[in-house]
Formats: C-alpha cells, structure tokens, sequence
C-alpha cells in the first residue's frame, strides 16, 4: 500500500517534471527545428518540431549575410570583442580584487563601499554622458567603448565574487611566501592566481556570455555595418529581411546561441554553481 | 599595547612598509578606481548637470532649471512608461519566484533525475536576454505563429498576440517568467541549508506538510526570497533588450518600457537632458524600492545567527 503510494506520487512528478521541461526548451527547440524547415513549412507547420524534410540551405544563405556583409564579419567582431573584454576582466579584476582583499591603502572602506554601490546602479545613469564623451573624443563607431570596461576590472560583481573568493584563502600561505622573499607582486602571481582558479572560470563563464549577448553597448556605439556584432546584425536582419527570409535568420539565430549553449553543455555543474553560491544571474 | 613596545627602528621599517603596502594598493586597484573615476561617479555628475539642461548633441547644453522634470510630470508618454514597467515587474517578479519556488521544492525531494532537470529549466536563464530568443518569441507569439496556432486551435485568441495591445505585455512577463532557473537554482541551494532536524522534530510533533512549509521552509528561506526579490526587481526596472526587440514598445505604447522610452528619447530623439532627467528618476525609484525592501526586511526576514523566534 505504502509502495503504490509512493510509486504514484514518483509517477506524478515525473510526468510534471518532463512537461514543464519540454514547455521549456520548446522554443529552442522549435528554433532549430525551423532552420531546417523548407520555407514554406515554417508557418504552415509551424508547431511541429520534425521537418518534413531536412533543408540545410538556411545555413549558407543565411551567413552570406545581408547588404552586402556576410556573418563572417559578424562572428569575428563578436569573437574579438568578447575575448578581449573577458581575457581583460580576468587580469585586471584579479588583481583589482587582489588589492581589495589583501593589501591595505588609505580610505580602502570607503572604496569598497564605492564598488559595491555601483553593483546596482542602472546603466542608464552612466549612458548618456558616457555616450557624450566617446562622441568628443571620437570613439563612436569603434570597438573601444566596448573593450574598454573590460580593461578596467570588469563588472563590479566579478570583482565582488573574486574578493570573496581571496578572503577564502588562508593568509599563512601570503605569510609563508613573504618569509620566502615573495613581492606583493609575486603573491598575487604565484599564490592567489593559481588557487583562484575556479572563480576565474566562473567569472570567465558568465563575462562571455553576458559580452556575447550584449545588445544596448553595440547599438548605441557601432554605426557602420562592418563593425556590427552578431546581435545587431540579427536585429537588423529581422528588421530588414525577417519577413521574407525567417529560415535564414532562425539558422543564424541558433548560430548565435551556439556558443552559450556549448557552455553549457561542458560546464553546467560550474554554472549551477556558481549561480548558487554567488547569487549570480 | 603591543605597539607602544616596539622599538623605534621598527616603528619606522613597519611605516615605511605601510607606505609601500598603500602604493601597492592604489596601483593594484587602480585599473578599477580609474574606470570609476572616468566612466562612473563623472558620468554620475555630468548626468545630474545634464538632467537640468536642454541638450542635443550639436549645441551646447543650455541651463533650464527644474522645466525637464517638471515637464516629466505631464508627459502622457512618460506616465504610461511608470505604469507599464511597474504592471511588469509586480506582475512578473512574483510569478517568476513562486514558480521557482514551487519547483526547487520539488526537485528538493531528492528524486533521481532532480539535477538533470533543473539544469535543463536553467538554459532559458542563460539565453533568454539574446536577440536570437527575441526572433523566436516574435515569431512564436506573432500573426501564424507557432504559439498563436495552438490558442487558435482551442478558439481561444485572435491571430496576433503581440500586436494585440492587450496581449503583447504578458507575452514579455511570459518570457521573463520562462526564465525562473536561476532563482530556482538560488532557492534549491537555500532549501539544502535548511537542517533537517527542523523537519524531523516537526514530524514527530506531528505537524502537517503544510505547517511544515509554513513554520520551517518559508521562515528559513526569508534571506533567499530577500535576496532574490531585490535582484529581480531591479533587474526588472532595467528591462531593455527584449520588450525594444519583440515589440518595440507598441502597441499603443502598451509595453513601453522605461528604459525603451529613456533609450528612444536619448539616441532618437536626441534631448540628452530630458532622458538624464529620467535616468535619475529611474535611479531615485530603484533606490527607494531597495530601501524599502532593507527597512521591511527586519519584519519579515529571518536570519538564523540572530538566533530563532
């Protein structure tokens, strides 16, 4: 008796589980699904997920891009743009945080304050003006006001989650490497780099992605169409030809997801985890 | 004490190693305190000056007063933004935690196959804010899509959800409640915390499931629920990418987000003082909600090391 119960409710939840999971990644599903669709199909069967026939065409004619431009030119501004900032935010917000969690300097309390506050300030408050003196010192329609956050520390909650993570780390091992003769410098390189290691990947992890989708930096900075980032060649893909050509711009889309979703194929257990232990988005 | 003990000479070794620890610390953190200097707290400053003048990028800002935020007072656009983004994150904040909620509770039973599923409910968290989930949602929730042909098999709905202007709002808290995994996840790694004790005892006391949910889980959760409450919210007044793409504030102005109507008035519009103008309104409404989030918590948060009630 107590068994059948027990088997019941395993039964429910399973049957709970797998429909809710599969109202989940319908939509992702149902993208690839219809980059394979003949074009015709995707709105007279547009709720299925098996194409009568598999059509890979969507592929090449959409990465020859639009206006002239192929995705190619796309792919490799987003690559560029998003190695850098994430290789910058490692470096320089490991040892942004470095000095917040080890080293002493005048008004260190009020700084951090500082750092955290600016967590949760809205983005729009800084915009407008930023926006105002990358025209004067004419770096609109370059990479740079995109590349340049990443060269300063990165976002601040990287640098929060790095400075908790080198509080974790016992201090004898500093002490034992002053003993040794070790330099600050030398610290930071020999000791806390190499035991940071697992929050460098979650940091590393979560700025590609955030960089990769980044959609309001690019719009407002890049004007010419070969500076254009994947995301803004999509928009304008959809905007332009998205009426026409839906098979071409749904197989660039899952293209564009590729990256995020090979992520999170390998490294699911350190993205759970890090989300769970930081709070992380 | 100790201090006064030492010795002059290493009074001034242990000095002049401050100095150099001082140096050290400003040059490590220097990459971040210049960005802050040049890219946040001048920002800050310019955009308050900014937002009591009227500018437009080709002449120079000229001094109004308080006319931008007096003028934001009747601005028939602007009032429907506060009323679109505030229906949008009471309605959505809160659906998406209680689904999290439910469903880490669920996964919680410890079931085999728990963790395979909730990292599966976590992909839309991680590609939800793209633009390539923006083309699909514009197509599944469009005219012939998708999502519009099954409603319209079971007669529910005309052929448009998005350019229905009494639809095309709930079809954004829809995709914004799609992405509950990352507070589920938060909530899972809370309920773990929770000593079973708590429950064993309960047990034997002979409380109920619910009781049990009542008095142990939601009281032990409080700092999760807290945390994950401010976060949304205020990820929730930042709204962008996806209500500009999917609908682009129509229909009607029916999802005409702040931060769509801040952006459009800024980089279409050009009136740079008018949109700093909203920037910190958008900065003041943020702030008094957290505010209001940290003053009510004493009442309704619980944290364990204060010792239980």
């Amino acid at each position: 008796m107590h068994s059948n119960k027990r088997l019941l409710s395993d039964m429910i939840f399973y049957v709970f589980v797998i429909a809710i999971g599969i109202v989940m990644i319908y939509p992702i599903l149902w993208m690839i699904a219809s980059s394979l669709k003949p074009a015709t199909e995707i709105f007279n069967n547009a709720v299925s997920l098996w194409p009568s026939a598999f059509v890979w065409e969507n592929y090449p004619s959409g990465w020859a891009g639009f206006g002239g431009i192929g995705f190619a030119t796309y792919f490799r501004n987003s690559v560029m743009i998003t190695s850098i900032v994430v290789v910058g935010t490692l470096l320089t917000g490991s040892i942004v945080a470095y000095g917040f969690a080890r080293l002493e300097f005048k008004m260190k309390n009020i700084l951090f304050a500082c750092l955290m506050a600016t967590i949760m300030l809205p983005i729009q408050i800084t915009l407008i003006p930023q926006y105002i003196i990358f025209n004067e010192i004419g770096w609109v329609n370059t990479f740079y006001p995109l590349l340049l956050p990443g060269l300063m520390g990165g976002q601040p909650f990287f640098i929060f989650l790095l400075i908790q993570f080198i509080r974790g780390i016992p201090r004898e091992l500093d002490e034992a490497a002053i003993v040794d003769g070790c330099s600050k410098l030398g610290i930071y390189w020999r000791i806390i780099l190499p035991l940071l290691k697992p929050a460098l990947v979650t940091v590393a992890l979560f700025c590609f992605m955030w960089t990769w989708d980044d959609f309001l930096a690019p719009l407002i900075y890049l004007n010419d169409a070969s500076l254009h980032t994947v995301t803004i060649a999509l928009r304008n893909f959809m905007d332009t030809q998205g009426s026409t050509s839906w098979g071409p711009l749904l197989a660039m889309s899952s293209l564009s997801l590729l990256p995020q979703l090979l992520i999170f194929a390998f490294f699911q257990k350190h993205l759970v985890q890090g989300i769970a232990t930081t709070g992380l988005k | 004490m100790t201090k006064t003990k030492k010795i002059p000479v290493s009074l001034t070794l242990a000095s002049n190693r401050d100095k150099s620890d001082h140096l050290a610390g400003f040059l490590s953190i220097s990459p971040w305190l210049i960005g802050f200097i040049l890219l946040i707290l001048g920002p800050m400053l310019a955009s308050l000056y900014l937002s009591f003048t009227d500018y437009n990028l080709l002449s120079s800002p000229s001094w109004v007063g308080l006319a931008n935020y007096r003028s934001l007072l009747t601005d028939a656009r602007f009032l429907k933004s506060l009323e679109v983004t505030f229906t949008f994150v009471f309605v959505s904040v809160p659906l998406k935690l209680i689904f999290a909620l439910a469903l880490a509770m669920l996964f919680n039973t410890g079931r085999k196959g728990s963790s395979f599923f909730s990292a599966v409910y976590y992909i839309p968290s991680i590609i939800g804010g793209s633009v390539a989930i923006a083309v699909v949602w514009k197509q599944l929730f469009g005219r012939q899509g998708a999502v519009t042909q099954i409603l319209s098999l079971l007669n529910i709905t005309d052929a448009n959800l998005i350019g229905n202007p009494d639809t095309a709002l709930s079809v954004l808290i829809l995709l914004v409640i799609w992405q509950f995994g990352s507070p589920m996840i938060i909530f899972l790694a809370g309920l773990r915390q929770i000593p079973i004790e708590l429950y064993e005892a309960a047990s034997v006391d002979g409380a109920s499931k619910w009781r049990q949910f009542f008095n142990i889980t939601l009281p032990m959760l409080t700092p999760v629920i807290f945390f994950n409450l401010v976060m949304q919210t205020i990820q929730g007044f930042m709204t962008f990418t996806q209500a500009y793409l999917i609908t682009g504030g129509g229909p009607l102005d029916e999802t005409l987000f702040y931060a769509v109507y801040l952006y459009e008035t800024a980089f279409e519009y050009l009136r740079m003082g008018y949109a700093s103008a909203m920037a910190w309104v958008l900065l003041i409404i943020i702030a008094v909600i957290t505010l209001i989030f940290f003053l009510t918590s004493k009442y309704w948060v619980f944290y364990q090391s204060e010792g239980g009630r």
